[in-house]
């Protein structure tokens, strides 16, 4: 009669519940990422299902890098705002006035800029853990990451003294000065974080759907046109419908065609995509170790 | 579904794996330019399989795979979890580490060379970590003409020596990662074999019973307390349930205290619900307000678990620095922290016979042996070949922090005295 068996979602689902407890039980002062990104959505809807009916018992904590989609700024304030949960924004700009993080000339994309302003943040709220929404599938670096990622005191991850992960069993404990990062949804895959959405119904800012937007074609890439991103000479400005697969800094995250207006189309095209979600953005591309050199540097 | 795979340098492993993602259309068009880029770059003509595979830049320098890469791949059937890991003696610690949440291990062989050294290390962890079904892949059947009699050899050679292993289900496929024969598609090239291709072995193992739905266990990892007008007395003890199945109503014993209690509700990832089971988290109201806090185990009555701070254990060394003998570390079992102290090396397996030495003078990074120690609270668990989830421990450094080693208890020698519990009435 009882069938006693979980769906390859539900282990997913209870395996991060179960490392977002570890995170509130052994962490002094945790807080969320959030960008109101995709990967954040579930990760916060995650969260409420390991608190419930208690709240989130950590703040969300955002790094504005001013090239955010303002689309994803006004879904990420209004969630905050539903949920009741604190939210904390620092921006790349404020960390530039700072000069917390200084601008290499020439630099478009402000991926780089984030990991001196998100350091500079964990310091400022002496944070010791921080919930990120990073997948293994995401990118080769991030394939050997674990669920609790040691950072040292300047926040570097150093691949060689990760800790063995066994069982269920994480390892939480820091020196003063050091913090993790800790990714719970470590083992899920763009189709499982879909499927998930549509699962749980979940709301999500509509630049993920399809859309008519004006766009410019460069290295291969539909970018968006906006002010920070006026069309170069010579380029012509298409309008086409598009969504994005993944959202990262404006000037970098490439559109992709796209009819999709409902999740199950997204679910298809996901299923039947030739290219890596990653693949839309250029700060990957720029050499074979890029993000393992940015997560060396403190990049989440 | 969750498998991992080890195998020594150049049996195929990466070639497989890369065989397995490629067939099942894994494989997106940016990761295939990015090999043919470095196929370019290295000055080759042929796209190697194995870089998809090897991310860390060390690796790709040296070729070798280090640490445990985790790979992602679904068929319509299944989703797959690999857990990619180095098959030479000195990543032990990492094979070790990658199957403790596998459900399969994948040992390649090369069909040339036969059972190695490293093919029965490989058996034998996958035995130690409780690893519930084995399929032992005897790959480069090509370069050995297809033979069924090398095959035959080499499974005969495997089955002489498995006898000392604890593995419940095994297989062995005969396949070529190269050419692709047996892996996602049948092989022309060997009619005399008759069983399933690795992919439908993989999509077909039955492994819902993995999980020990027997005795429930579940510790105490936090507990929720909201807090507001709407839920003002909720004392909810959340945790991962690690063995059994709960029901409203139920009788529990809390330990190590002994206290009792029953079932008031049962919130699950679905919200309120009459069951639980393993291994979903949960979190669960009492009947009476008794103390239970982080470390605590919830139990069912019928079978026990061991409550006592005197263990016998297998232990997977993991650090450049060895166990000490009577100095302190710490254990992490379940959600419990204590400190720990090693009285005894019972003994150590020779990595390369699998004999066991008595009384060993050390044990140092990737030695595996049996210890004895105590512990200064009470751990309550069930031996590790029982339920791997109640069973296994790691040891951390007490002035680092770093985690040394991984174990496995053991049933204690002594009889254990049944637990006092005292009823709560209220
Ligand atoms: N002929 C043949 N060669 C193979 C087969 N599988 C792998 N190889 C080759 O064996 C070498 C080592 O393979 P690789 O996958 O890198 O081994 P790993 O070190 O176990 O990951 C490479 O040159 C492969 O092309 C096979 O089934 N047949």
């Amino acid at each position: 009669m009882n069938q006693y068996k979980l769906t390859h979602l539900e282990l997913l689902e209870t395996e991060a519940i179960h490392v977002m407890r570890e995170v509130a039980a052994e962490f002094e002062r945790p807080a969320l990422l959030f960008s109101g990104g995709k990967d954040s959505i579930v990760m916060l809807r995650l969260a409420e299902k390991a608190f419930r009916p208690a709240r989130i018992p950590f703040p969300l904590l955002n790094v504005d890098t001013g090239h955010n989609f303002p689309e994803l700024n006004d879904f990420r304030d209004r969630r905050a705002k539903e949920l009741g949960a604190k939210l904390i924004i620092r921006t790349v700009e404020d960390a530039l006035a700072k000069g917390i993080a200084t601008q290499v000339p020439g630099e478009l994309s402000r991926n780089r800029l984030q990991i001196p302003t998100l350091l500079a943040a964990i310091e400022e709220f002496q944070f010791d853990a921080a919930i990120g929404g990073a997948r293994r599938d995401e990118e080769k670096a991030r394939a050997k990451e674990r669920f609790f990622s040691f950072r040292d005191e300047f926040g570097q991850w150093e691949p060689k003294k990760q800790r063995p992960e066994l069982w269920n069993i994480y390892n939480g404990r820091l020196l003063p000065g050091q913090n993790m990062r800790v990714f719970p949804l470590s083992n899920w895959t763009e189709t499982d974080v879909w499927e998930y959405i549509s699962q749980e119904n979940l709301e999500l800012p509509h630049i993920y759907f399809a859309h008519e937007r004006e766009v410019v074609r460069r290295k291969g890439q539909w970018l968006p046109v906006n002010d920070l991103q006026p069309p170069k000479e010579g380029e012509e400005v298409k309008t086409l419908k598009v969504r994005v697969r993944t959202i990262g800094d404006i000037m970098t995250t490439g559109c992709i065609e796209s009819d999709a207006t409902e999740i199950t189309d997204i679910l298809a095209e996901v299923a039947s995509a030739r290219v890596t979600e990653r693949g839309g953005r250029a700060d990957d591309k720029v050499s074979e170790s890029s993000m393992e050199d940015r997560k060396r540097e403190g990049y989440f | 579904m969750r498998f991992t795979t080890a195998g020594s340098v150049d049996d195929g492993k990466s070639t497989l794996i890369g065989r397995l993602l490629h067939d099942s259309k894994s494989i997106f068009e940016d990761q295939w330019e990015s090999l043919e880029r470095s196929a370019d770059l290295a000055g080759g003509t042929e796209v190697n399989l194995a870089n998809l595979t090897d991310g860390l830049r060390s690796e790709r320098e040296q070729g070798i795979t280090i640490d445990v890469a985790y790979r992602y791949f679904a068929t319509p059937r299944r989703k797959f979890i690999i857990a990619d890991t180095p098959g030479h003696v000195q990543y032990t610690r990492n094979m070790v580490t990658g199957a403790s949440t596998a459900n399969m291990a994948l040992v390649l062989i090369d069909a040339r060379n036969g059972v190695v050294e490293q093919s029965k290390r490989h058996a034998y962890i996958s035995s130690l970590l409780g690893i519930p079904h084995m399929t032992v892949c005897i790959n480069k059947m090509d370069l050995v003409d297809y033979s069924e009699d090398r095959f035959r050899e080499i499974r005969e050679a495997f089955y002489a020596f498995i006898p000392r292993l604890d593995i419940r289900d095994i297989s062995f496929i005969p396949i070529s990662a190269l050419k692709g024969d047996n892996v996602v598609t049948e092989s022309e090239k060997m009619p005399w074999y008759h069983g399933p291709t690795l992919l439908s072995h993989l999509e077909d193992v039955y492994i819902a019973s993995d999980w020990n739905l027997k005795d429930f266990r579940m510790p105490v990892q936090y507990v929720i307390r909201p807090h507001t007008d709407e839920h003002h007395d909720y004392r909810g003890f959340a945790g991962q349930i690690t063995g059994g199945t709960i029901r409203v109503g139920d009788e529990i014993g809390v330990l190590p205290a002994g206290a009792r209690s029953k079932v008031k509700s049962i919130l699950t990832h679905q919200g309120p619900a009459d069951e639980a089971f393993c291994p979903q988290s949960i979190s669960l109201e009492l009947e009476h307000n008794i103390d239970v806090s982080r470390g605590d185990t919830l139990t069912s009555f019928d079978n026990l678990p061991y409550t006592t701070r005197d263990h016998d254990a297998h232990l997977c060394w993991m650090h450049e620095k060895p166990l000490q003998l009577g100095r302190k570390y710490l254990i992490k079992h379940g959600s419990r922290t204590t400190k720990v102290v090693f009285r005894e090396l019972v003994n150590k397996i020779n990595v390369h016979t699998l004999e066991e030495v008595h009384e060993p003078a050390d044990m140092g990074l990737n030695d595996i042996g049996r210890v004895r120690f105590n512990t200064m609270s009470h751990l309550v668990y069930d031996a590790y070949k029982k339920n791997r989830y109640v069973g296994g421990f790691v040891i951390i450094d007490e002035a680092t922090n770093d985690t040394l080693a991984a174990g496995m208890l053991r049933s204690p020698d002594k009889a254990q005295p049944v637990p006092d519990f005292t009823d709560y009435v209220i």
